[in-house]
């Protein structure tokens, strides 16, 4: 066996090159790991994009689309969107002498062409008439059917003697009329009925159809801020009337400037409530949670019989209790209400939690290292339930939102003249068969709202909490 | 288990007094005066209404009045209906109420059952995606809209038909009660949907199932007496909340289309402020609310005897 020769050489430690065992990646925190999840998650993604939105539209739109949400635009009631709003530019009324401007034709005719400022009419004799009754109506009248509107009667016997002279005396069966009554640029349809000598009706008619154009006066113009000066205009100028992007509501009043309004008394009442509810319901759980024994039992069943009354049912006796004066808003009431009665699901669960992590190692050591009472909630019992904390919150923003619509329409809610999105449906579905647009943007953004936090608190629950995580 | 339910029972008594306690206070509390209308009382006329409602006494005996009336089921006069007793308007329309209810859990409840059912059947599917959709827009979208829409639906087919297919508002005959009652349980139908659906998930996966396909069983008698029967437990669990939804979502849908039910006559009580009527119904719907919830655990219990009652 030959021998081995060692020189020092072979003792020198050998030199570290490198760790084959490197940990690839940096460590993540809960937070960082939850945002990681939560950008993985379309849904949850999209829902987090429409909130960005809603809150933008909310916070943003105001000074972007700057109408005065209770300015009324009496020219254009319940417009729906993108109306046509062309208005022809006209002098001032002028009393009517009744001579026609435009060639009269059998039946009933127009002696001027039909503006919203008036319309007016001029009519033959039907056969053994003592008498006429004028109608207008919106709709075509079947066999039958009711003429619409009385606007006009005139009932004698008497044709009018040589010696009166034609206009004098009031008395005399006047053929023609002028229609001012709330004009609006669109179709009508005209009856004038005969009266026999009892003043029933004879079965004759003259009927006439007609398109009323919209006219404006340079005055009112001017007075609606259309114009700078009333004298830059000339009668047959053609303008635009005021825009409203989503159309407007009933009283005349701006459907997006006041869907915003809305949003500001909806969001907020939605996102305020669970706000505080939840801060109230973490101090009772954390408290019940970690004084335990008898404390906690006295607070527990506190909160057992708070959970025990009908929600809804005390969301209206508490505002009714609370009085709602005229002029105010009626905000407050409520969000003091659905604080006073949904905090206790947020105390159960912190209180749960607590329960749970009370019995850690960490908390242990913490508190052989000498942390106190408050600084074990305060350090590590609150900010590892805050998880939990969040996805409720994040739940409890489309109850909150549907409570005030509920509360709202059935008139218990937020008083007028406050918008809120509930109290627009209230109002749009009175108007729900001719204008539906009135009901349909408002609930469209409370669904829409609604809907984007309920696959948020899907996405944090999947994101934030393995153990609530949905089977999908 | 006896024991247990004597010992829910007097809890839902103890939180009934409480409600009683809280809705007299409450309403007693409100600014103004319940006799204030638009007619001037003269002093006898006033001392006289006064005297007749009970007004006259110091609150705490009025309270114990109400408590004793309570007690011998007597909600009083309504303020606003010269000598209507409350106990009438509530036997006279409460049955109303409890009809469209009824129906509207039973819409709910079948349809959860068989929706969830089919989108976990379906899995990831075509049908599993659209019925989650639709289960999507059913939480999402408040109860009133579905009543508007599903009368603005009714007016157009009635229109394009040319005849009253379903009468678009009002009550009294079966085709009066069908839409207003699927319009109230669409809601609480999405919601035990999408209950039914994770319940179904999480049932075919478990050991049971695997024993059943093991034995042979055909496929459907596993899906019929196994998975099926076993999801609809967590159903069950959330009837209580279901039926307290239904219960105030028909004050809503009672006023659109104008059911004449107790919601509805709530409803105009307090938009009229007719304290007795208020007091009397919240005090009716609080205790049928709190009972329902007990009747739905003692249920679950006895359904499932896996769940301990303590």
């Amino acid at each position: 066996m030959a021998e081995t020769a060692f020189t020092a050489d072979d003792f020198r430690p050998a030199a570290v090159t490198e760790s084959a065992q490197a940990v690839a990646r940096p460590s993540l925190s809960y937070w960082q790991d939850a945002w990681i999840r939560l950008k993985a998650n379309r849904r949850a993604l999209f829902s987090l994009y429409l909130v960005i939105g809603l809150s933008l539209f909310t916070l943003v739109g105001p000074l972007i689309w700057t109408v005065d949400p209770s300015l009324q635009d009496l020219e254009q009631i319940s417009q729906p969107p993108g109306a046509d709003r062309d208005a022809t530019v006209v002098a001032p009324h002028r009393p009517w002498d009744g001579a026609p401007e435009l060639p009269l034709r059998s039946g009933l005719s127009l002696a001027a062409s039909p503006t919203t400022q008036s319309v007016r009419l001029v009519w033959e004799p039907l056969p053994d008439a003592a008498g006429y009754r004028l109608y207008r109506n919106l709709f075509p009248a079947a066999g039958g059917q009711a003429l619409g509107l009385p606007l006009f009667e005139t009932f004698n016997l008497r044709e009018p003697s040589a010696g009166e002279r034609e206009g004098a005396t009031p008395r005399k069966n006047q053929r023609r009329f002028e229609d001012r009554l709330d004009l609006k640029p669109r179709s009508y349809y005209y009856s004038v009925a005969a009266l026999d000598a009892q003043g029933q009706m004879t079965g004759d008619v003259h009927r006439l159809e007609l398109t009323v154009t919209r006219v404006i006066t340079a005055q009112e113009a001017e007075a609606m801020g259309l114009v700078e000066d009333a004298s830059l205009l000339n009668p047959g100028d053609r303008i635009k009337l005021r825009a409203h992007p989503l159309g407007t509501d009933y009283l005349g009043r701006d459907l997006l400037a006041r869907l915003m309004a809305g949003a500001r008394v909806s969001l907020f009442i939605g996102i305020a409530a669970p706000l505080l509810f939840i801060a109230f319901g973490v101090i009772y759980g954390a408290a019940a949670g970690f004084l335990g024994g008898w404390p906690d039992q006295a607070l527990m069943r506190f909160s057992d019989f708070v959970v025990a009354l009908p929600f809804l049912l005390f969301m209206i006796l508490l505002r009714v209790a609370s009085g709602v004066q005229p002029g105010e808003s009626g905000i407050t009431p409520m969000v003091l209400a659905m604080v006073l009665l949904s905090w206790p699901a947020a105390a159960r669960l912190v209180r749960g939690q607590i329960l749970q992590i009370r019995e850690e190692g960490y908390i242990s050591a913490s508190r052989l290292l000498g942390g106190g009472a408050p600084y074990l909630v305060l350090r590590h019992m609150i900010p590892n339930t805050l998880g939990v904390i969040l996805v409720t919150m994040t739940f409890a923003v489309p109850t909150a939102i549907f409570t005030e619509a509920f509360l709202s329409f059935i008139g218990m809610g937020v008083a007028p003249p406050t918008p809120s999105w509930g109290s627009m449906c209230n109002e749009g579905i009175k108007t729900m068969l001719t204008t539906p647009h009135e009901l349909i943007f408002p609930a469209l953004f409370i669904s829409v709202t609604v809907l984007a936090f309920n696959l948020l608190g899907d996405g944090l629950r999947d994101a934030l909490d393995a153990r609530m995580r949905s089977a999908e | 288990m006896l024991r247990y339910s004597l010992k829910r029972l007097l809890q839902g008594l103890v939180t009934v007094f409480f409600i009683a306690t809280a809705t007299f206070f409450a309403m007693h509390s409100v600014p103004g005066d319940p006799l204030a209308s638009d007619k001037a009382l003269t002093e006898r006329i006033r001392a006289n209404l006064e005297a007749k409602y009970g007004l006259d006494q110091p609150l705490m005996t009025q309270y114990g009045i109400f408590l004793g009336n309570l007690l011998q089921g007597d909600f009083g006069i309504s303020y606003t209906q010269e000598n209507r007793r409350v106990n009438d308007i509530i036997r006279e329309h409460f049955p109303v109420s409890a009809t469209l209810g009824i129906l509207a859990i039973a819409f709910a409840g079948l349809g959860g059952v068989l929706w969830g059912a089919l989108t976990a059947l379906y899995r990831n599917r075509l049908p599993d995606v659209l019925i989650m959709l639709a289960v999507i827009l059913g939480i999402s979208v408040p109860s009133f809209v579905f009543a508007a829409l599903g009368q603005l639906l009714l007016v157009q087919l009635n229109g394009v038909l040319g005849f009253s297919v379903l009468p678009v508002a009002g009550w009294g005959t079966v085709a009066h009660m069908l839409v207003p009652s699927l319009v109230l349980g669409l809601g609480t139908m999405a919601y035990l949907t999408r209950l039914m659906r994770s319940s179904m998930l999480e049932i075919v996966g478990s050991d049971f199932v695997r024993t059943a396909k093991s034995k042979g069983l055909s496929a459907r008698r596993i899906f019929t007496h196994h998975q099926l029967r076993n999801a609809i437990l967590p159903v069950v669990t959330v009837l209580g909340p279901a039926i307290a939804a239904i219960t105030t979502g028909g004050f809503v849908v009672e006023m659109v289309f104008a059911i004449p039910g107790l919601g509805r006559y709530f409803v105009q009580a307090v938009q009229q402020l007719d304290y007795t009527v208020i007091m009397g119904t919240t005090v009716f719907y609080g205790a049928f609310l709190v009972f329902m919830v007990i009747v739905v655990d003692l249920l679950y219990g006895w359904i499932d005897p896996r769940v301990r009652l303590e």
